[in-house]
């Protein structure tokens, strides 16, 4: 990361019929997140470090660094996102609604685009996803 | 590396397989038909193409009763895009699958 590289974020919102509370206990309860993004020791408590697991691949160790940066219960929650070469910080904002949530994730990714470590590690994101999705569906 | 970089590029050469590929992309989770309604050539046809992008992992399919049903893998485009795409499509991704745990939850 230098000073010079570029600040960009990526934004992601969808209204959910449902109500903060659960939203909240969802992005928060580790067993819970674990059913819809990975693996993790994640804890809400502001400093707590934790990692998001994956199975190693050849060109991604399979591992995000994460330190907990802001919890509101219920409202905010945001933390830093670091894997092979992308420092970024995801913030997740719930806003009630008439009829749920909307839920807001916001992605500042600090770092070049050209990272070839970088590039290495999303070819991995994409075996892992097809096996998560296989635990899903055992779930069901 | 090198040969799913070439099975991009190749699947990626041919207008209608874009085209499917780009609907997918824009659309989400669509049947064998629905595409073959919206391609104008025939299923076989149809069904050829989404073979050829799924050995570039460019679409993933799943078999719910009779129906195939096919989704776009933006991921497999990581060699010629940038971290933004490739987080909005994992997010988007993500965020199905929060829905469905929050139905489940529901239980």
């Amino acid at each position: 990361m230098t000073d010079t590289a570029p600040t960009r974020t990526l934004i992601i919102e969808r209204e959910m019929p449902h109500p903060p509370e659960k939203i909240w206990r969802a992005l928060t309860q580790s067993p819970l997140i674990e059913e819809w993004l990975m693996k993790n020791d994640f804890q809400p408590v502001v400093g707590h470090r934790f990692s998001f697991r994956a199975t190693p691949e050849p060109n991604w160790n399979g591992v995000v660094d994460c330190e907990v940066l802001a919890v509101e219960p219920n409202s905010r929650l945001s933390y830093s996102w670091g894997s092979m070469g992308l420092k970024s910080v995801v913030a997740w904002t719930l806003t009630p609604t008439k009829g749920g949530t909307h839920v807001r994730m916001e992605q500042t990714g600090f770092g070049s685009e050209e990272d070839a470590y970088y590039k290495g590690a999303s070819y991995g994101w994409q075996k892992f996803i097809g096996s998560l999705e296989r635990v899903v569906a055992r779930i069901d | 590396m090198q040969s799913s970089t070439d099975n991009v590029f190749k699947a990626l050469s041919d207008p209608t397989r874009r085209a499917i590929f780009e609907h997918l992309a824009r659309e989400g989770e669509q049947t064998v038909h629905a595409l073959t309604d919206r391609a104008g050539v025939s299923q076989p046809a149809v069904s050829k193409h989404l073979g050829v992008l799924k050995l570039a992992r460019l679409v993933r399919d799943r078999h719910e009763g009779r129906e195939t049903h096919y989704s776009a893998q933006p991921l497999a485009l990581a060699p010629l895009i940038g971290w933004m795409s490739l987080y909005g499509a994992f997010w988007r991704d993500r965020f199905d699958r929060l829905e469905n745990l929050l139905k489940r939850m529901d239980k």
